[in-house]
């Protein structure tokens, strides 16, 4: 009755819309596709404070240890959420990570690639595959779920065929004598501002090994990834040309290519983000543990599916963004690490991990509701 | 060379054996309102994507300011100036008004290699567009999912006008619509129309055609059953002939019968 009463009264100001109502800050950030996620971010670390405060979660050591784990997961969550926006799915995110673990380690250790060469040859099978399922899944007009399903088991199979085949093995072990001196692959295996931990650890503010050095060394590469990425992919969203045709595109294909927006080449090319996403976690993850497994990345396409969904993402497309599905990693980071800390056994994670999603899911269908009802 | 803005000579089209469209000749001057009256089937959709440049005509031609032109693609009939404005609006209901206004054809700032959007400018002149159709956007950056059936169909015919259309096609403008909404997007039209544009308007609703239309014409079966002037042609004339007046009358007849015979 009152807002009733309310916008009879408005409709007397002519430079006004009669129908306006005074939008708030709240209800415009409300808007935001990444607020759940944030808000959910905050939730779990607001409880991890109180459950786990004092156990070391939140020591320098502690918190560099969820924030690689989300940085992991966040850089192929940022891309798939690009590539949800985009309209469009990866299920070979996974099976990518573990093809593109062997295709550095073979060359460079059973062939004698320099590792920079390994490496540049892991992108550019990346590039190839992302290619190859947008190219499919533009022309074909099938839906991505099942071409990139099919991919998911084709990617997985050639991995552990091709290295059975030439190592013999499932895992091919003795990357990290190589790294030094490399001229490319400290990009993905350096921590950095090291100094500042080192001063920490001289003015005892963090913990220290026995030698004297702080038990946290840097920030790992991972997590400067991660930011970079979140950076530029929110920049590219929401201030360049490419980002409003992402949107057009997973918003409604047709619409867009009446107006003159490339929907194709728009999808191939977030399809190559994603793998290539995937060839960088791959990447760094092969470095730091020194060694490629084939079953490396298994079900991380449903995990970075997910960080994009609590993020914001619709499943349908056109809507999400990117800084979400970086709180929506680190959200999953948190709690799977942080869950060490507390009594809880962990094998409840995934179960969280579910029910986190479904929570995701019911609120941002509502957000989506708000926004496109008619008034 | 005639004072004809554009042209379309004898137009067919043939789907294998089914003659989608034969003989539709259609011309336009400058300012002109022809509306395009026929029933489901009558070859409406087959004419429209004739005009935007989806279909080759098989047979005929196609005139713009005197030149005669062929179409491969929609972007050739968009850059002779024919713009077309489905009845699905090429609108993304979950992107913004300026978002969507500017939707491949982004204003962009910056220098070379860094270019980006420029979002200020393309709000404002979202904004500007639809304050001069009387629809005042709250926000340009508000949804279009959020506004009227109405206001959305004004959005893309205005989207259509700035990015330089002298031709407008509309499918159906209105059949979506409210009498109110339906009133305010005619109107709009009207004054497109009144800024020199010439406007096919492509409906089946007379009622919706005859006050804003120069002249109309009516299709039935893939056939033109002619273009008749404004004061050449009552609406109800025109109704008739669209529905296949025979086909009502037919109806009519038979229904008294089945009175007569129910009275007995």
């Amino acid at each position: 009755m009152s807002t009733k009463t309310k916008s009879i009264e408005t409709k007397t100001d002519f430079n006004q819309d009669e129908r306006l109502k005074k939008v708030s800050k709240l209800r415009l950030l409300l808007n935001r596709p990444e607020l759940g996620a944030l808000g959910g971010a905050i939730l779990v670390f607001i409880f991890f404070g109180i459950v786990a405060g004092d156990t070391g979660m939140f020591s320098a050591y502690g918190v560099l240890n969820f924030l690689d784990v989300s940085a992991n997961l966040g850089i192929i969550a940022i891309a798939a959420a690009m590539l949800m926006i985009g309209g469009e799915f990866d299920l070979s995110i996974g099976s990518m990570i573990g093809f593109a673990g062997i295709c550095i380690a073979i060359p460079a250790i059973y062939w004698g690639w320099p590792l920079w060469m390994s490496i540049i040859f892991a992108f550019s099978m990346a590039v190839l595959v992302g290619y190859f399922n947008g190219i499919l899944v533009v022309r074909t007009g099938l839906p991505s779920f099942i071409v990139t399903l099919a991919m998911l088991f084709i990617l997985r199979g050639a991995t552990l065929a091709i290295t059975r085949l030439i190592t013999g093995r499932t895992q091919v072990p003795g990357l990290r004598v190589l790294i030094e001196d490399d001229p490319l692959a400290w990009i993905f295996a350096t921590d950095t501002f090291k100094w500042v931990f080192t001063w920490l650890g001289s003015m005892n503010l963090i913990a220290l090994r026995t030698d004297g050095t702080p038990l946290a060394t840097g920030i790992p590469p991972s997590v400067i990834w991660f930011i970079a990425l979140a950076i530029i992919t929110t920049w590219i969203l929401m201030k360049t040309r490419y980002g409003n045709w992402i949107f057009a595109s997973g918003g409604d294909k047709n619409g867009a290519n009446n107006v003159g927006v490339p929907v194709g080449r728009v999808k191939i090319s977030l399809f190559i983000g994603t793998a290539v996403a995937a060839t960088i976690f791959a990447t760094i993850q092969v470095l730091d543990a020194g060694s490629a497994d084939t079953m490396r990345g298994t079900l991380k396409e449903l995990e970075a599916i997910a960080a994009a969904v609590v993020g914001g993402c619709l499943l349908t497309g056109g809507y999400g963004s990117a800084i979400g599905a970086a709180f929506g990693a680190l959200i999953f980071g948190t709690v799977s690490m942080g869950i060490f800390y507390t009594d809880v056994d962990t094998d409840w994670f995934k179960v969280f991990l579910g029910a986190m999603m479904l929570i995701a899911v019911i609120f941002n269908n509502y957000i989506r509701r708000k926004v496109t009802e008619s008034k | 060379m005639s004072d004809y803005l554009v042209q379309f000579n004898n137009i067919s089209k043939f789907f294998g054996k089914v003659i989608a469209l034969k003989d539709v000749t259609m011309k336009l001057k400058k300012g002109e309102i022809m509306c395009l009256l026929g029933d489901n089937g009558a070859g409406k959709s087959t004419l429209i994507k004739t005009l935007a440049g989806v279909h080759r005509p098989d047979e005929g031609e196609i005139i713009v300011e005197g030149k005669k032109t062929i179409f491969d693609s929609p972007k050739d009939a968009l850059d002779m100036g024919i713009a077309t404005v489905y009845q699905d609006l090429a609108l993304v209901s979950l992107m913004s008004v300026t978002r969507n206004f500017f939707m491949g054809r982004e204003p962009m700032k910056g220098p070379p290699f860094f270019k980006t959007f420029d979002i200020e400018k393309a709000n404002k002149i979202a904004a500007e567009r639809m304050g001069q159709i009387g629809i005042d956007v709250r926000d340009p950056s508000q949804a279009v999912g959020t506004m009227s059936g109405g206001e959305r169909q004004c959005l893309a015919i205005s989207r259509a006008i700035y990015f330089g259309a002298k031709v407008l096609v509309l499918d159906e403008p209105t059949s979506a619509l409210g009498v109110h909404q339906a009133s305010v997007v005619l109107k709009y039209i009207v004054k497109a129309a009144s800024q020199g544009l010439a406007v096919i308007l492509i409906t089946h609703n007379v009622h919706h055609a005859y006050p804003v239309g120069n002249s109309f014409t009516v299709l039935n079966r893939g056939k033109s059953l002619g273009t008749y002037e404004k004061k050449d042609i009552s609406r109800e004339k025109l109704l008739s002939m669209m529905a296949g007046g025979e086909e009502l009358n037919k109806l009519e007849v038979e229904l008294q019968e089945m009175n007569r015979s129910s009275a007995n």
